[in-house]
């Protein structure tokens, strides 16, 4: 018997990070207190290389490899772009942080690590066990990062949570695995396709049931109604910096776990899932928006957002067509920018002992923080849709999607929501900038390199908005090939 | 004759078992853990039953993935639980109160 060995060249991305990765934990271990900060600098070094690496892979063409488990195509390569790059985000924004308040070991950064690893493998999968491999290995550093903060019960309540709620949604995706197992004889994402086209009658009920439980399981990971219960309470428990992290990457990976299910491998039982998305779209626009008014705490204000932000994207899943799905990865990549900004800034006013939770602790931003609290504004602005923000564009994207797919009410629902949803939003900024400030001291970003972020990303969206189209391209020939 | 449909449907009610003892236990966090492991082995009993009936050694490959990934899920909700313990004297699932949810 031969054996060949598989191209691992595909797996590029993957064997850096997870190199680089052994080599942050060998640093770290030889390392006195002093020098414990070489770990970040590694770190950063390691999602930007690997980050441009990605860039330069941009464009080649598609390549499957380990017998068919692995795949690198324009999409793999476009999301783990923006993985990386806001990973390394999230970190610039909560150096500060997770120094004043104890979690600087090199365990956060490499939990980190690790975590964007299995997000790679995720992005990357095209075999089922692939698939749940990448989810374990970026889900389960998670939950240990929220714990991290050992001195806070409230942080280990939100980790628990989280635990058992990402442990129902793996359990709940490995039914649905099974199950497809069964019907199609195959966890071979490939093989499934060629599978239905040769007899689409194998085992319908299987096929429906295994459907039902996989994309439940994808449901529950990105947070969306009926399964967003965890959602809110995780993120108002989590330390600040850690509700950045999970509220941003991890959503990126997570549209690549429900895409990789309905639109790569079971795209033949797209009349029923089309159902089902409308369900749970619907459902996470009302629930999302309609709480969200009512919240104070700012965390789980923007928690219920990003249940609503997660209908809209499955608007542009339920078009069905490549554009459709091209409009939800822009609109994907353009909430990631904007909840990076939103809770990046959430954890950059906040300070050792002082964790910024309430609406009312962003009275008066303008006057102790102009620049500050124009980038909250223009992300804010960007969040409820208002033209030209990137938002904006992301909106009009998924809902022109559905129009020319002659679906029009569908689309009408989404409005009356987003005009419900803009009034939390721009409270927000009506607090920033009309309220007399609870305490008057100025506040003063430390590092460089965080001010230089958030201005960034807070222009990004702005000029996302202006000049969106070579993005919206770039996620449409995604879905093309 | 014990038939593919025999081993799915012991499959299904191990999975409902495990489902409802992490939503009607009210008591114990240990119980809550235990519920996710028969989980994954109501997951098990499928893809072994398929894998023999399909005469596809891949199911039963798939099977010994799910009980690494398992283990590890379960020392880490065991760490989790241990800090919680530290903190409430406690791992009763009503005393998780704090967050509204």
């Amino acid at each position: 018997m031969n054996f060949t060995p598989p191209d691992f060249f595909p797996a590029i991305l993957e064997m850096l990070t997870l190199g680089m990765t052994c080599l942050v934990m060998l640093v770290y271990l030889f390392l006195d207190q002093k020098n414990r900060g070489i770990t970040y600098f590694l770190t950063q070094i390691t999602l930007l290389g690997t980050a441009v690496v990605a860039i330069s892979l941009h464009g080649s063409p598609e390549v499957i490899t380990f017998d068919g488990s692995f795949i690198l195509n324009s999409q793999a390569i476009l999301l783990k772009i923006f993985i990386l790059l806001s990973v390394s985000f999230v970190l610039m924004y909560s150096r500060t942080y997770i120094r004043e308040n104890d979690i600087l070991h090199g365990e956060f950064y490499l939990l980190v690590l690790f975590s964007v690893l299995g997000m790679e493998v995720l992005v990357s999968a095209y075999s089922f066990l692939t698939l749940y491999l990448g989810l374990e290995i970026f889900s389960l550093p998670l939950y240990a990062l929220i714990a991290l903060k050992g001195n806070k019960p409230v942080c280990q309540e939100a980790a628990i949570k989280y635990f058992i709620m990402g442990a129902i949604a793996s359990g709940f995706l490995l039914y649905g695995i099974s199950l497809i197992y069964g019907a199609c004889q195959s966890f071979n994402i490939h093989e499934i396709i060629s599978m239905m086209s040769l007899s689409i009658h194998t085992e319908p009920l299987l096929l429906t049931l295994g459907l039902v439980f996989m994309s439940a399981g994808a449901l529950f990971k990105l947070g969306i109604a009926p399964f967003h219960m965890w959602v809110p309470d995780v993120y108002e428990g989590s330390p600040n910096a850690m509700t950045l992290l999970i509220a941003t990457a991890p959503k990126l990976a997570g549209f690549a776990l429900l895409t990789h299910i309905l639109v790569e491998a079971l795209p033949v039982l797209f009349p029923q899932w089309q159902y089902l998305l409308i369900a749970v779209a619907l459902l996470s626009m009302a629930v999302g928006n309609i709480i969200a008014i009512v919240q104070d705490n700012i965390k789980r204000m923007l928690a219920y957002s990003s249940i609503a932000n997660m209908g809209y994207m499955l608007l542009g899943l339920i078009a069905g067509t490549p554009r459709g799905y091209g409009a939800a990865l822009f609109y994907m990549i353009i909430y990631v920018v904007m909840s990076l900004g939103a809770f990046g800034v959430i954890t950059m006013l906040s300070r050792k002992g002082f964790e910024l939770e309430k609406v009312d602790d962003f009275k008066g931003l303008n006057t102790r923080n102009p620049w500050l609290a124009f980038m909250m504004l223009l992300i804010l602005f960007s969040m409820a849709g208002v033209p030209p923000s990137a938002g904006f564009f992301a909106k009009v994207g998924v809902l022109e999607a559905l129009v020319k797919v002659n679906i029009v009410w569908l689309p009408a629902v989404a409005l009356v929501f987003a005009i419900i949803g803009a009034y939390y939003y721009l409270r927000v900024v009506k607090v920033m900038y009309f309220d007399e400030p609870l305490e008057k001291t100025p506040v003063i970003l430390e590092s460089f390199d965080t001010q230089l972020a958030i201005s960034i990303n807070g222009l990004a969206v702005f000029f996302l908005g202006l000049f969106p189209t070579t993005l919206i391209e770039l996620c449409q020939q995604a879905f093309l090939a | 004759m014990v038939t593919l449909t025999d081993y799915l449907i012991v499959g299904a009610i191990l999975f409902g078992l495990s489902l409802a003892g992490m939503i009607i236990n009210r008591k114990n966090l240990i119980i809550v853990l235990m519920s996710v492991e028969l989980m994954l082995l109501a997951v098990n009993m499928n893809f072994i039953a398929f894998s023999s009936f399909l005469q596809d050694p891949r199911g039963q490959i798939f099977v010994f993935f799910i009980l690494a990934v398992a283990a590890a899920e379960t020392a880490i909700g065991l760490a989790i639980l241990i800090i919680l313990f530290r903190h409430r004297q406690s791992i009763n699932v009503t005393d998780l109160d704090t967050l509204k949810g």
